[in-house]
């Protein structure tokens, strides 16, 4: 389950230890609204009573979620600053590994959501020329998060070239 | 030409051609009207309220058209191009000179006759939308030809502008494929045709309704039908739609690539593709933002032995404002000189995309493939089984039917699939192919390739399969080997990019 059949060696820093709890309140944050919502409707229309069970389920589902994936997202996602390059695991169901050389890289940056920033977390987003799209690794501790990007800018600017 | 650091204007005339073009268009809106009111009592009311609209829209066309050209100026500096442009928000736009990627110069029939064409320097920057390439519209023909040269010729400091006469015949190119117009014959295998003719039918509808025909137009049509019975109507009209669609596939095929001319440029390397009967276009690329080429074999057309190539570089968007793809290297031609074409502009002994000894994925790649395949194939069958499940119609012997058609083509789909599944090292290249009924074979410079990206779903991980992904800053962004098993993923991604992906390998392989 967690690819250990792939004989690539695993990005070697876990995310920051908050990010779980991001992942749940996530987890939870969906299916508490469409429950709500749906428990609303029923309450208030009659022939839309067994709206009221399917909240109920929504829930239930929401807390799974919650409770028992975020330990194996966390054991799955990992990264890696190595001298040359980030390197990232990411995916639980669609796994996915993949790295961005220093000497290919053009932005760097960061971003925090509202909840990202209650909690003190932040996404370092680095992009390539290629439209494939960036490396994103999402849940670092916001300011290690900036150290890095402030390093990585300055390390992908002492390359010449237009990274292409 | 003027000297490079003053200020330059676009050409006078483009009011006229403007001017043209907004008298066509209100023509083409206006004249249905008319005709949809003849012989009606507020016939000459309609005529002088149309007239008068089209005469204020040109006026207010060609004044807006006059200012624009008064309010935008350009400069091609040493290092920056600018343009300074915009009627009521001013808009001052620069490009550093070395991110110039491509210029492609394009004439519409109105700006050729006035011997105009519209510059377009593009910087291949796809990242965000806002970033949209510089426009002229329009110059002198010479002098768009001339900022061309000038732009991509920059690695030469100080040549003297070359004469702009002498650029309509180029002798110093040196050419690379010419138009035969025997490959007019593959137009029709489009997949294109069948959409056409059925356009076709459209338009007709369309164009009766202007004249206030369409009811007459489908009445003639039902009685013809009738008379011919259900099953001849069906020939006709699918042979109808099949002539259509050939003649307009014909026409569309005429309109893009007449007097195409594929060149290179001696001195720069640059890769030069002119075409367009109607519209010309003339696409530059330079030769350090190539990465490989892809050759594209649609299903019919791979048939008859034959293939397309388009260029994978940086810098040529994948055209959503250009009607025709800057990407193409040679329309649809014979095999052979598909790949003679591939090995010149790569300049190689011989094509990458035939010389590759490709090698096949697992087995289990054929499973999935024709797994897919099928399930696809089934739902016709599938929907003829519903409705007879709901409606009760007796549907279920020609549902049974597709079926079991829907189970043989998807097995010999997803067969298909698997045998053009292959990839392959050749020399500077890595060579991926896939695809059914169509296949695509992508010969990706190794040097052009920025990183990997392994993929898996959940059916690969329970299949023993991945995907392997080469990013790149060309073309799609991202050229996928698909359903490899796992070791020959890595296999390949650690021969394709060497030194630069074994610190991702586990360490006991390391040291193996």
């Amino acid at each position: 389950m967690s690819g250990s059949d792939v004989p690539l060696r695993p990005p070697r820093e876990s995310l920051d230890p908050r990010v779980r709890l991001w992942w749940r309140v996530h987890g939870l944050a969906w299916p508490v609204l469409v429950a709500v919502v749906l428990a609303v409707l029923g309450w208030l229309i009659r022939p839309l009573g067994w709206f009221l069970p399917v909240a109920g389920a929504a829930v239930v589902l929401g807390l799974v979620v919650a409770l028992v994936f975020p330990a194996y997202w966390y054991r799955i996602h990992r990264w890696e600053l190595t001298d040359d390059a980030v390197y990232t695991r990411a995916g639980f169901v669609w796994q996915e590994w993949r790295a961005a050389p220093l000497s290919r890289i053009q932005t760097v940056d960061t971003t925090r959501g509202p909840l990202q920033q209650a909690l003190g977390l932040a996404t370092l987003v680095v992009t390539t020329a290629s439209a494939k799209g960036a490396v994103r690794v999402a849940g670092l501790d916001h300011e290690r998060a900036a150290d890095i990007a402030e390093r990585l800018t300055r390390a992908t600017q002492a390359v010449p070239g237009d990274a292409t | 030409m003027s000297a490079p650091e003053t200020w330059r204007r676009l050409d006078g005339r483009t009011v006229l051609a403007s001017a043209v073009l907004a008298l066509g268009a209100c023509l083409a809106a206006g004249v249905p009207v008319l005709l949809g009111q003849r012989g009606r009592d507020t016939f000459a009311f309609t005529l002088g309220f149309v007239v008068t609209a089209m005469v204020v829209l040109v006026v207010a066309a060609t004044v807006i058209e006059y200012v624009r050209l008064a309010r935008t100026r350009f400069r091609v500096g040493p290092d920056r191009v600018e343009v300074h442009s915009g009627i009521l928000v001013r808009s001052r736009r620069g490009l550093a000179r070395e991110r110039v990627r491509s210029v492609e110069v394009t004439a519409d029939p109105v700006l050729r006759v006035l011997g105009l064409a519209t510059v377009r320097i593009g910087t291949g920057q796809k990242a965000s939308t806002t970033d949209r390439p510089l426009e002229l519209r329009a110059l002198r023909r010479p002098d768009a030809e001339g900022l061309r040269r000038d732009l991509l010729e920059r690695p030469v400091v100080g040549t003297v502008p070359a004469d702009p006469e002498a650029e309509g015949t180029a002798p110093r190119d040196e050419t690379l494929a010419v138009l035969d117009p025997g490959w007019v014959r593959f137009a029709p295998l489009s997949a294109l045709t069948p959409a056409l003719g059925v356009a076709a039918f459209g338009a007709l509808l369309q164009g009766s309704d202007w004249f206030g025909l369409q009811r007459v137009v489908i009445d003639d049509a039902a009685r013809v039908a009738l008379a011919l019975g259900a099953a001849v109507s069906l020939v006709v009209g699918l042979v109808v739609v099949a002539v259509v669609g050939t003649v307009a596939s014909l026409a569309v095929f005429v309109e893009s690539w007449w007097g195409y001319r594929l060149t290179r440029e001696p001195r720069t390397g640059a890769l030069h593709v002119r075409r367009g009967l109607l519209t010309r276009r003339s696409t530059t690329l330079e030769e350090d933002r190539l990465r490989g080429v892809a050759v594209i074999e649609p299903a019919a057309v791979r048939l008859v032995g034959a293939a397309r190539v388009d260029a994978v570089a940086t810098g040529l968007s994948s055209g959503q404002e250009q009607r025709a793809d800057p990407r193409g290297l040679l329309p649809v031609a014979p095999h052979a000189v598909a790949d003679r074409v591939v090995a010149e502009v790569l300049r190689e002994p011989a094509a990458p995309t035939t010389q590759v000894a490709l090698r096949a994925h697992p087995p289990a790649a054929r499973t999935r493939r024709v797994r897919w395949a099928t399930a696809v194939c089934l739902i016709p069958a599938v929907v003829l089984a519903l409705l007879s499940l709901i409606g009760r119609t007796g549907l279920w012997i020609p549902a049974g039917v597709v079926a079991v058609v829907g189970i043989a083509a998807g097995t010999w789909l997803g067969r298909m699939a698997y045998r053009n599944l292959g990839h392959g090292l050749v020399g500077r290249y890595v060579v991926t192919r896939h695809g059914a009924p169509g296949r695509r074979t992508v010969a990706l410079r190794r040097d052009g390739i920025l990183t990997w990206t392994l993929t898996r779903t959940p059916f690969q991980r329970r299949a023993g399969l991945v995907t392997l992904w080469f990013t790149t800053a060309a073309g799609d962004g991202a050229y996928g080997v698909y359903d490899l098993g796992v070791e020959q993923a890595v296999a390949l991604a650690a021969e394709t990019l060497g030194e630069e992906f074994t610190p991702y390998l586990r360490e006991a392989r390391m040291t193996a």
